[in-house]
C-alpha cells in the first residue's frame, strides 16, 4: 500500500520510527541489565545507521517532502498513515537518532534500578519522537505527540531525584493541558477542510478570525512544550528531577518539538495570523532570553542552572522563528540542532559530576576541575559553547538568529544582545567554579577521571560542536530550501489587505 | 439461526438454574458460565452478518444488533474471567450469582434487537433485575450491611427511572398509536413539533439516563459501586451501558435531525454529568468510588455524541462507550485481582503496583491512561470522533466544556498512575496471577490498543450498521420539511 517518491526501495521512514518499538519488544524478553544495556546500546546504534540513508539520499535541492510514505489507516474518518520529511525534520530526525545512544551510556551506571522497564521507556520514546517529526498526517502527528508524554513522565516520575512525582505530575499536566488546545484546532482544521492532511492543510487559504483562533491554540500548546516565557514553570523541575538521560532528550529533543510545532504547522497553516503576532512573540522571545538568563545567573544547583540556561537558549531559537527572515528562520534551526547538542552535553556532564559527588551543588562541585582535567577540559568546550564563543555551533546559530532580528526590528535585537552577555556570565561562572574554584577540597581527593565509556559518551557532541562551529554551509544547506519555502508560504510581507478577511 | 446467541444464553441460563437447585458447587457453575460465554461468542460469530425480523416485526436482528452482540458477548466472557472463583461472593449462592449473570448479559442481547417498545421494555427489566440481586450478594462483613442499602437504592432508583421510562412510552404511544418503533418513525414525525412527542422522547430518555448514570440520575452510582463486590461492579460498570447505549441509538432515531430541544438537553445534561463527575471524582480515595464519578462524567462524554442526532454522532458514542466498556474494565480487572479477600480499596492501596505486579501495573496504566483519552489508547480516538461529530453540527460550546472537561479528568487519572507507578510500598506482597487472570489483562490492553490505533475495521462496521438511522432520519427530515407547509392548510381543515 505504501509508496514512495524519494529514491529508496523500502520504507525508509516507517523502518526508522517502528524499529525502536520493536527493539523495546525484544528487550521485555530480556532478564539480565547487561544484556539490556547492550541490546539497547546496539538497538539506538542500529536506529542511528538506519537514518544515515536519509542523509545520504536527502535531496537539499528541494523543499518537497521526500520519503514519502502513504496509506490507509482509518477510512471511516480520513485519516491516513503518511509520513515524509523535509530538510527541517531531517535535522531533527537525525539529532534524535543521534542522540539516543548517547542517553543509553550516559544511563550506564546511573540507572541501576528496573535497568529493563526504563530501557523500554527510552525505546518507546524515541519511536514517538521520530514519529513527530516525520507525521504528515495530523492526526498521526498528534499520536506520536501525546505518546511521547507517558514515557517521558515514568522517566521521570519512576528514577528521578527526591521531588521526582511532583515533578512528573507537572510536567504531565502542563503539556497535556497545552495539547488539548491542540487537539482542538485540529478538529477545527479537519471541518474547515474535511482533511487531516498537513501538505493539504498548507495549502489552503483561511479566514483570518480563524486563523487568529487556530494560531492561539497552536500558540498554548507548542509555547508549554518550548517553553516559551510565561510557561516556562514546568521545566526546571522536571530538568532537576529526571535521571541524566531524561534530561538530555527532555532538552535535545522534546523542547525542540514546540519550536518545530510553529514551523511546521503555525508558521504555513496561519501565516496572516503570525504575522499579526509577530511582534507580541518576539518580545516575549526577547523576555524568556533575559529571563533565563538572569535566572541561570542566580542559581546554586548546577542542573538548574542548565536548565535556565535552556529557557534562554530557546528564546533565541523562538526569536529567530518569529523574525519571518532567511537568516532568522535558519539560525533558529541550526540553534535548535546546537542546543540539542550542547545542552544535552551540559546535562551528561553535571550528571557525571553527580555520579561522583552525589550532589549537583555548585560549590560543592568547586575546584573539582584539578582532579579531573579530562572531564574539566570537556566542560570547558560544552560551556563556551553554550555562551556561543566564536568557532563553536550556537555562535552560528545565535549570530543568524540575531542578524535575523535586526532585519526585522533594531530594538528587538537590542533588547536581546544583553542574553548573549549574561550567558556569558553565567556560564564562567560554572566553569570558573567547576574547574578552578575553591580551596582544595579534601572529598575530590581520589574522584576518578572520566573512564572509556564517558569519554564516548561526550566525544561525538564536541566534535559536532566544532564542526557545525567551523563549518556551518552543509548543515544549513540541508534546510535551505525548506526555509525558503516556508517564508513564501508564511508571505513574508506586508499584513494582508482587508478583503483577505470574511 | 440468527437468533442463535440468544437461544445459547438462555440454554447456558436454564442449565445453571439446574445447577443451582443441587448442592451448591461454585466451581462446576464457573466452568459452565464460561462454556455458554465461550458457546455464545461462538454463537454471535456464527450468527454475525445475518438479517431477519422475528415476533411480527417485534424483533429485528440486523447488523447494528449483531455487532453489538458480538461486544457483549466478548464483554460477558471477560466479566466472567474479572470474577475469577468470586472471592467476595458466599458459598452457598455462586451457581446463582453466575445464573442471575448470565440471565442479565442474556437480557442485553435481546434489548439490542427488540424494534418494539413493549419487548423493549421486558429486555430491559430482563437486564435490571438480575443486577439488583447482584448487588446484593456480597458477602456480609461485621457490623456491616453496605450491600443491602447500594443494592435497595439501586433497585429504588431503577424502578422510578422505569417508571418515567414507561409514562413516556405512553405518550409515544398515544401519539402515534403503535408500539413499533419503525412504524412509530415516521408517524412520530408528523407530530415532533408538538410539546407531547417532546416531552415523551425525554421521558422515554430518563430511563436510559438512569442505565447510562447521566447527571440528574446519576446519584446511585458511586454507593452501587462502592457497595457492591468488586467483580459486581466491573459488571455493572460495563456492559449495561453498552446495551444503553444501544437502545439510546434506536430512539434517539426518532428525533427529527434538525430538532432543537432534544440536543439542547443533551448538551446541559452531558455538560452536567462531566462536571459533576469529574469535579467530585477529584476528592475521592475509595477507588470504586472514584471511578463511579468518572463513569458518571464519561456517561457525559458519550451524550455529546447524540447532541448531533445524526449516524456520524451515533457511530461516536457507541465506539466510545464500547472503548469505555474495556477501558472501565481494565480499571476493575486490577480492582478485582489487587484484593483476592474483596475488599474495598482505596487509592493508597495502589502504591507500589509497578513493583509488586509489573502486568496489573501496565493494565492500570492502560486503562487510566484509555480512560483520560491520551493517544495510542482508544480512549483518544473515541473523543476525536464524538467531538468531530458534535462539532460538525455546530455544538461548538459543548465541545469546549468537554475539552475543559478532559483536562481536569487527568489530575485525578494522574493520581492513579502516580501511586501505581512512582510509589513505593516497600512491605507489601508481590501479586501472584494465575494464568486466567494473565489471559484477562492482555487481552483488555490488546483490545484498547487494538480499537485505539486501528479502528478501521470496527468503525466503518459501525457506520454501515447504523444505515437504517439515515433511512429513518430521511424520512424524518421529509416528514418535517413537508410539517411547515401543511401547517397553514390544518385550519382550512375542519
Amino acid at each position: 500500500m505504501t509508496s514512495s517518491t524519494g529514491s529508496s526501495a523500502y520504507p525508509l521512514l516507517s523502518v526508522l520510527i517502528f524499529s525502536p518499538l520493536l527493539a523495546a519488544a525484544v528487550a521485555a524478553c530480556l532478564r539480565h541489565d547487561r544484556a539490556l544495556r547492550w541490546w539497547t546500546l546496539l538497538a539506538t546504534l542500529g536506529v542511528a545507521g538506519l537514518s544515515l540513508p536519509l542523509y545520504q539520499r536527502f535531496d537539499p535541492g528541494t523543499a518537497a517532502f521526500q520519503f514519502v510514505e502513504r496509506a490507509r489507516w482509518i477510512p471511516a474518518l480520513r485519516i491516513e498513515y503518511a509520513v515524509g520529511v523535509d530538510g527541517i525534520s531531517l535535522v531533527l530526525v537525525l539529532l534524535t537518532t543521534g542522540l539516543l545512544p548517547l542517553c543509553v551510556l550516559a544511563s550506564w551506571r546511573y540507572i541501576t534500578t528496573r535497568v529493563r522497564e526504563f530501557m523500554i521507556g527510552l525505546l518507546v520514546l524515541e519511536t514517538a519522537m521520530i514519529g513527530v517529526f516525520c507525521a504528515l498526517d495530523f492526526v498521526l502527528f498528534f499520536l506520536f505527540w501525546e505518546a511521547m508524554l507517558i514515557p517521558m513522565a515514568l522517566l521521570i516520575g519512576v528514577w528521578g531525584g527526591p521531588r521526582k512525582v511532583y515533578a512528573a505530575i507537572k510536567f504531565f499536566i502542563y503539556t497535556m493541558a497545552g495539547s488539548v488546545f491542540l487537539l482542538v484546532a485540529i478538529i477545527a482544521l479537519f471541518l474547515e477542510t474535511g482533511s487531516f492532511s498537513l501538505p493539504a492543510l498548507m495549502e489552503r487559504q483561511y479566514p483570518l478570525v480563524f486563523q487568529c483562533w487556530v494560531f492561539a491554540a497552536f500558540f498554548v500548546s507548542f509555547a508549554i512544550k518550548v517553553p516559551m516565557f510565561p510557561f516556562h514553570t514546568w521545566l526546571p523541575a522536571a530538568h532537576v528531577e529526571a535521571p541524566t538521560a531524561g534530561s538530555v532528550i527532555l532538552a535535545s529533543v522534546l523542547l525542540k518539538m514546540g519550536t518545530y510545532g510553529f514551523l511546521r504547522l503555525s508558521l504555513p497553516i496561519t501565516p496572516d495570523a503570525t504575522r499579526l503576532f509577530l511582534p507580541y512573540l518576539t518580545w516575549l522571545s526577547v523576555a524568556a532570553i533575559l529571563y533565563g538568563g538572569l535566572a541561570a545567573l542566580a542559581q546554586t544547583d548546577l542542573k538548574k542552572l542548565v536548565a535556565y540556561s535552556s529557557v534562554g537558549h530557546m528564546g533565541f531559537a523562538t526569536l529567530g522563528i518569529f523574525t519571518l527572515t532567511k537568516a532568522g528562520l535558519e539560525g533558529a534551526i541550526l540553534q535548535m540542532v546546537n542546543h540539542g547538542i550542547t545542552t544535552g552535553a551540559l546535562f551528561i556532564a553535571v550528571g557525571l559530576i553527580y555520579e561522583r559527588l552525589h550532589t549537583r551543588d555548585l560549590a560543592a562541585a568547586a575546584g573539582l576541575g584539578r582532579h579531573v582535567p579530562v572531564f574539566a577540559a570537556f566542560l570547558g568546550v560544552f560551556a563556551l559553547s553554550s555562551l556561543a564563543f566564536p568557532g563553536t555551533n550556537s555562535f552560528i546559530g545565535e549570530f543568524l538568529a540575531l542578524a535575523g532580528a535586526f532585519e526585522y526590528a533594531k530594538p528587538v535585537a537590542l533588547a536581546a544582545v544583553p542574553g548573549v552577555v549574561l550567558a556569558a556570565a553565567y556560564m564562567l561562572r560554572l566553569l570558573q567554579k567547576v574547574a578552578y574554584g575553591g580551596p582544595c577540597n579534601p572529598e575530590h581527593r581520589g574522584v576518578p577521571d572520566l573512564d572509556a565509556r564517558e569519554i564516548l559518551t561526550l566525544a561525538p557532541l564536541l566534535v559536532f560542536v566544532f564542526w557545525i562551529g567551523l563549518k556551518p554551509g552543509p548543515f544549513v544547506r540541508l534546510f535551505e530550501q525548506s526555509v525558503l519555502h516556508l517564508l513564501a508560504q508564511t508571505g513574508a510581507g506586508p499584513l494582508p489587505t482587508p478583503a483577505a478577511t470574511p | 439461526m440468527a437468533f442463535l446467541p440468544e437461544l445459547v444464553l438462555l440454554l447456558g441460563a436454564l442449565g445453571l438454574f439446574g445447577l443451582s437447585l443441587g448442592e451448591a458447587r461454585g466451581c462446576a457453575a464457573r466452568r459452565s458460565a464460561l462454556g455458554v460465554a465461550a458457546a455464545t461468542i461462538l454463537a454471535a460469530l456464527a450468527a454475525f452478518g445475518q438479517d431477519g425480523v422475528l415476533f411480527d416485526g417485534a424483533y429485528r436482528v440486523d447488523a447494528f444488533s449483531q455487532l453489538l452482540k458480538l461486544l457483549i458477548a466478548g464483554g460477558f466472557l471477560l466479566v466472567l474471567l474479572l470474577g475469577g472463583d468470586l472471592p467476595d461472593i458466599p458459598v452457598e449462592v455462586k451457581p446463582e450469582y453466575h445464573l442471575f449473570l448470565t440471565l442479565s448479559v442474556c437480557g442485553l442481547t435481546l434489548l439490542v434487537s427488540c424494534v418494539d417498545v413493549i419487548t423493549l421494555f421486558v429486555a430491559l427489566e430482563l437486564a435490571a433485575f438480575p443486577l439488583y440481586f447482584l448487588v446484593a450478594m456480597r458477602r456480609e462483613r461485621a457490623g456491616q450491611r453496605v450491600q443491602m442499602e447500594s443494592a435497595i437504592k439501586y433497585l429504588l432508583f431503577g424502578v422510578s427511572a422505569n417508571g418515567l421510562m414507561l409514562f413516556g412510552l405512553s405518550y409515544l404511544y398515544g401519539l402515534t398509536g403503535t408500539t413499533s418503533l419503525p412504524v412509530m418513525v415516521p408517524k412520530l414525525a408528523e407530530n415532533l413539533a408538538s410539546p407531547a412527542a417532546i416531552a415523551g422522547l425525554a421521558l422515554t430518555f430518563c430511563g436510559l439516563f438512569y442505565k447510562l448514570a447521566v447527571f440528574p440520575f446519576h446519584f446511585w452510582t458511586p454507593d452501587v459501586y462502592q457497595g457492591a463486590s468488586n467483580e459486581t461492579t466491573g459488571l455493572v460498570a460495563s456492559l449495561p451501558k453498552l446495551g444503553a447505549v444501544a437502545v439510546f441509538v434506536r430512539f434517539a432515531a426518532l428525533a427529527a435531525p434538525e430538532d432543537r430541544v432534544l440536543p439542547a438537553m443533551f448538551s446541559v445534561l452531558a455538560a452536567a454529568s462531566m462536571f459533576y463527575g469529574n469535579l467530585i471524582a477529584l476528592a475521592q480515595t475509595d477507588l470504586k468510588r472514584l471511578l463511579g464519578f468518572s463513569g458518571i462524567a464519561h456517561a457525559g462524554y458519550a451524550l455529546v455524541g447524540f447532541v448531533a442526532l445524526d449516524a456520524a454522532g451515533y457511530s461516536a458514542a457507541l465506539y466510545y462507550t464500547a472503548a469505555y466498556l474495556f477501558m472501565a474494565l481494565a480499571c476493575f480487572a486490577v480492582l478485582a485481582l489487587l484484593a483476592p479477600d474483596g475488599r474495598n480499596l482505596a487509592l493508597a492501596d495502589l502504591a507500589g503496583l509497578h513493583r509488586r505486579s509489573p502486568l496489573l501495573a501496565l493494565t492500570l496504566g492502560v486503562g487510566v491512561f484509555g480512560l483520560a483519552g491520551i493517544p495510542p489508547f482508544a480512549g483518544f480516538m473515541g473523543k476525536l470522533t464524538l467531538l468531530t461529530a458534535a462539532w460538525a453540527k455546530g455544538h461548538f460550546a459543548l465541545v469546549i466544556l468537554t475539552v475543559v472537561n478532559s483536562a481536569i479528568a487527568i489530575y485525578y487519572y494522574l493520581v492513579m498512575a502516580r501511586e501505581a507507578f512512582f510509589r513505593d510500598a516497600p512491605e507489601a506482597a508481590p501479586v501472584r496471577l494465575r494464568w486466567p487472570a494473565r489471559v484477562l489483562c492482555l487481552s483488555l490492553i490488546a483490545v484498547i490498543l487494538a480499537l485505539g490505533v486501528a479502528p478501521g475495521r470496527f468503525l466503518e462496521s459501525l457506520n454501515s450498521s447504523l444505515a437504517w438511522t439515515r433511512d429513518a432520519a430521511a424520512n424524518a427530515g421529509l416528514s418535517a420539511t413537508v410539517l411547515p407547509v401543511k401547517q397553514p392548510q390544518a385550519p382550512l381543515r375542519p
